[in-house]
């Protein structure tokens, strides 16, 4: 293919790339942002992930060093299949407090500190730009390999003049469509749409190269895999040491790397796309890698010794004079490089306009924020500027490396350089004891320590580190060789520095968060972020400041932009009820506000803005305390409610039984007054009908006599109703006069066997008594107390059902009072019926209806109630038992309490 | 939030939800295991080459990785954001809402 129809279609592709952008831009502006939001999208521009040293070098690696290549590709995958732990959390952070860059989150959660924001930006950028030199490195390269032919032309344009091409390029690209908006967290759909083709491209160029070679050069995968077993890596060396910390430094790179941050989160339009990316982005670095042994290894036995494996993938179809698949080829490298360049150009100039350039003028400038000029236009402006400063800097580094082998490296060693970030940011979202002062002590340390153990000897020993340094030590001291710090010498340089960095790192992170002690703003952080899925109150910090509305509205538009910044203060002054663009400046107001412009220049400028404009310090211990409090308040809100509620259920259920107490009520004073009349209407009868027939006039007086008695005891019994009726009514309501006397119980229980003793008596009854136990001293209503005794000794008599009724009075003494049982061995009384019988006219039988009204039982009641003590049915006794309990010493107090009791 | 408000017995649905977010954070603890299994087969030791071996290993697991993820996803996603019920009540708690909308002044609700 000659080199200037090469040139063609790459200038044809670019043009493809850009058209494509702009269309992009052009829909979202459209608002036709579906396909543009789809998860496949989001997936798709992770693979930026994938640069040109994969695209390339990967084949470069497996045919030098064989499987390990693949360790690269398989960190990755399982920080994405564990999405639920890291990434889920990284994503809802930089939702929601709007982060820009990694430097932006490492700041906003350390209190907004803007010195850990330009510690973690200067890191970047030095890991970076080598990388980014590689990048131009292996573009350069392929053009080179296509020039092959005509060296002369490429000798004279020379190699540095292509990367000065393709710098330039790339950089008018990015600003064009990385910089239209400032607001880092809007998307820039442009770049991400010709990241997504890009992505494709390389795909399906590395799988095309591979199934060419595997179905076209070798013979299928059978073949293959023989070729494999009979190439000069066959066999597999693995080391387990560089095999776990390369899986686990590429682990890190994913969630440290500031280009794959800025895809990963601050790209991210919906949480969701992660769990699609969860599956499809291992997905693809799976089919990126599918072919990399096999192009390996045919290139190895096909190409001529010497040749450079790291464009296998671009030679193999040449040389087999495969001129379109090559091109593809190329274009996928191009692709890998471009779309790398890209975003890390965007990530980096985000970094340092937000940590550095805006920072910088602002304190340069010295005056208020109040009439400092176009801010919009300054960190727009900075942000080109950075942009082509960074590519800048990726071109000279090239230039100075003289596209040295020692390129190559920088992959990997960026990688770990990234990587030290990473006790800081894991630290920073799981950890609410992690400070800023742990966090610098950390990123320093392990920074300085990569540096020198890593990076300065990767440049070359003619530079940076003498050839001395690097076989003596740093002044001379043998424990502080670069390649075997404190004497361990047996490592692999790679993993010595990754575990000397990260180890100390970590140490250091450690330790100086624990022995420091976190300002109230960094605590705020702390929680917002580690409780990030908690329902934490809203941790604002601002008080009620001075801030004035107006003045907000002039600095936000300086910022945000006019339209969209009175946009914004309309509706959060509508959200407040108020018309107009002016809304209070509540604390919830310049909370939204800070992170609305935190999206634009990244937390830790927005809030000295916005400190500048309120007056001073922002939170105090006071605010913590009042946000906890407020967290306090919430719970105890909520726990009255509970307590509320369930007080309210208890008196519902008293009032329940209350209600159903008093229909029962009712109905019983109905039934009362039915068999009231009744009680009293059968011997009024019998003795109206006996009276008429005394006043016949031809009466015998036999028959008079008789009848007499028949009246005389029919009006004795209505006498004894009445009698006890007017009882119970007096001792119902309390109103009794109580003899209160001392007695012997023993004589007490006599007198009642006795009195009873007329009840039934042509019955055989059987009294069992213990004598010994019952004398004792009663002081109480003697009457009315040996009343219970006699009614319940003649119920026994009256309604003892037993072949041989007999009756057990058992008196036992219980503390202050005495416990008297009277049990009999009848049938006793069925359960339903226990409940009724103290209730009047409550009679088990009619046949046996002979005695009383059936008021017995309920006098017994209120009499013991009078008394201060009770009567019970005692069940289970094998007959009917009534258990009477009574104070040994009658007084009224205690009376009155079991009776309202 | 009083920790009363979480229930405390979940519904079948809500249940299974919990135990896919297990899996789910589980499965790169596996995924580990099963990357670092040829460090115990040593391979540099072995008589026979095994790159071959190692490449269909490695890729074998690495697809049924990826399997197992695309379940986990497919069967998280849909209820990413979706309510809680608590076993035996009608009453839905919202968790994990967000999601979709920008979480500007409001927090986002809670997780576990």
């Amino acid at each position: 293919m000659p080199f200037n129809m090469l040139v063609a279609f790459c200038l044809l592709y670019v043009i493809m790339l850009f058209a494509v952008a702009y269309f992009a831009e052009r829909r979202a502006q459209r608002g036709r942002l579906k396909f543009l939001h789809s998860p496949i999208i989001y997936t798709l521009s992770l693979s930026i992930y994938c640069t040109a040293w994969t695209f390339y070098g990967a084949v470069g690696y497996a045919a030098r060093s064989g499987l390990e290549f693949v360790t690269i590709y398989l960190g990755p995958t399982l920080v994405f299949i564990g999405w639920w732990w890291i990434l889920r959390k990284l994503v809802r952070i930089g939702r929601a407090q709007r982060v820009t860059s990694i430097a932006d989150l490492i700041s906003s959660r350390y209190g907004k500190s803007n010195s850990l924001g330009v510690i973690v930006t200067l890191m970047s950028v030095a890991s970076a730009t080598p990388y980014i030199a590689l990048q131009l490195q292996s573009v350069t390269l392929s053009f080179g390999v296509f020039a092959a032919d005509t060296p002369e032309f490429w000798v004279m344009s020379g190699q540095g003049e292509a990367a000065l091409w393709i710098a330039g390029g790339l950089a008018v690209f990015t600003i064009l469509f990385g910089t239209r908006n400032l607001d880092a967290n809007e998307r820039h759909h442009g770049v991400v749409m010709a990241i997504a083709l890009e992505a494709v491209v390389k795909l399906v160029a590395l799988v095309a190269v591979g199934v060419f070679v595997v179905w076209g050069l070798a013979g299928g995968v059978a073949d293959v895999l023989d070729k494999v077993a009979a190439s000069p890596i066959a066999d597999w060396n693995l080391k387990p040491g560089r095999f776990a910390g390369l899986i686990f430094v590429s682990a890190a790179a994913i969630l440290t790397l500031p280009r794959m941050f800025q895809v990963l989160v601050v790209e991210n339009v919906s949480e969701r796309h992660l769990a699609t990316a969860s599956w499809a982005f291992p997905a693809y670095l799976m089919m990126m890698s599918l072919f990399v042994l096999p192009i390996a290894v045919v290139g190895l036995e096909r190409m001529p010794p010497g040749t450079n494996p790291d464009l296998f993938v671009l030679t193999l179809p040449l040389s087999e004079g495969q001129g379109k698949l090559a091109l593809l080829a190329f274009l996928g490298g191009f692709s890998s490089a471009t779309s790398m360049v890209i975003v890390a150009a965007i990530a980096l100039a985000t970094m340092v306009s937000n940590h550095i350039v805006t920072p910088l003028w602002l304190a340069l400038r010295r005056q208020s924020v109040r009439e400092s000029g176009d801010v919009r236009g300054l960190v727009l402006t900075s942000r080109r500027v950075s942009i082509a400063g960074v590519l800048a800097m990726g071109y000279t580094y090239y230039h100075l490396s003289g596209g040295s082998e020692a390129l190559a490296a920088i992959g990997l060693i960026a990688f770990v350089g990234a990587a030290q970030v990473l006790p800081a940011l894991l630290g920073g979202i799981f950890w609410r004891g992690a400070t800023h002062v742990g966090a610098r002590a950390g990123l320093l340390i392990g920074f300085a320590i990569w540096l020198y153990t890593l990076f300065l000897p990767s440049v070359g020993t003619s530079g940076w580190i003498s050839a001395s340094v690097m076989a003596e030590g740093l002044f001379g001291i043998d424990w502080l060789r670069p390649h075997a710090l404190f004497g361990f010498t047996g490592l692999d340089p790679l993993l010595h520095a990754l575990m000397w960095s990260l180890l100390l790192n970590t140490l250091a992170f450690l330790i100086f968060s624990m022995s420091s002690f976190p300002p109230p703003m960094e605590r705020l952080q702390g929680l917002a972020f580690v409780n990030v899925f908690d329902q934490a109150p809203n941790a604002r910090g601002w008080t009620r400041g001075q801030a004035d509305a107006e003045d907000l509205l002039s600095m936000s538009q300086r910022i945000l932009g006019v339209s969209e910044a009175q946009k914004f203060f309309q509706s959060e002054a509508a959200a407040q009820g108020k018309t107009g663009f002016l809304p209070d400046t509540t604390p919830e107001f310049i909370t939204t506000l800070e992170r609305e412009l935190a999206g634009s220049v990244g937390a830790a400028t927005a809030h000295a803005m916005i400190a500048q404009l309120s007056g001073g310090s922002s939170v105090s211990v006071q605010d913590l305390i009042a946000v906890a409090g407020e967290a306090a308040e919430i719970k105890e809100y909520s726990a009255q409610l509970e307590a509320k509620s369930e007080e309210l259920a208890r008196t519902a259920r008293a009032l329940r039984e209350a209600n159903d107490k008093l229909t029962e009520l009712s109905v019983q004073k109905d039934a009362f007054l039915g068999q009231i009349s009744h009680e009293l209407r059968t011997p009024m009868t019998s003795i109206r009908a006996f009276s008429e027939i005394l006043m016949e006039p031809d009466l015998p007086e036999e028959m008079r006599q008789k009848y007499g008695e028949i009246i005389h005891e029919e009006a004795r019994r209505l006498t004894r109703l009445l009698d006890d009726l007017l009882d119970l009514s007096v001792l119902e309501n309390r109103r009794v006069q109580l003899n209160i006397g001392a007695a012997n119980l023993h004589d007490l229980l006599s007198k009642a066997v006795q009195a009873a003793g007329s009840t039934r008596p042509e019955r055989k009854f059987r009294i069992e008594r213990d004598p010994s136990v019952e004398h004792m001293a009663v002081f109480t209503d003697t009457d009315r107390l040996l009343q219970v005794f006699i009614n319940l000794v003649s119920n026994a008599r009256k309604y003892c059902d037993a072949e041989l009724p007999k009756l057990r009075i058992e008196v036992r003494k219980r503390g202050p009072r005495v416990q008297i049982d009277f049990i009999d061995n009848g049938s006793g009384i069925p359960k339903k019926a226990q409940a009724l019988i103290f209730e009047k006219f409550a009679r088990l039988t009619d046949t046996s209806r002979a005695g009383g009204a059936g008021l017995g039982l309920a006098i017994c009641r209120e009499i013991m109630a009078n008394l201060g003590g009770t009567i019970d049915y005692l069940p289970g006794q094998g007959g009917a038992a009534f258990r009477v309990t009574l104070p040994l010493r009658y007084s009224e107090a205690e009376a009155r309490a079991v009776m309202e009791g | 939030m009083p920790k009363s408000s979480q229930p405390v017995f979940l519904a079948r649905r809500s249940y299974r939800r919990r135990r896919k977010m297990d899996a789910a954070r589980l499965l790169p603890i596996g995924g580990a295991v099963i990357f670092m299994l040829p460090v115990a087969w040593e391979p540099a030791s072995t008589p026979v080459p095994d790159t071959a071996r190692g490449l269909v290993y490695i890729f074998a697991s690495w697809v049924m990785l990826i399997l197992a993820a695309l379940i986990l996803a497919r069967g998280l996603a849909p209820t990413y954001d979706e309510e809680e019920t608590a076993e035996g009540s009608g009453v839905l708690r919202r968790r994990d809402a967000g999601g979709g909308a920008a979480p500007r002044a409001t927090e986002p609700p809670p997780e576990e």
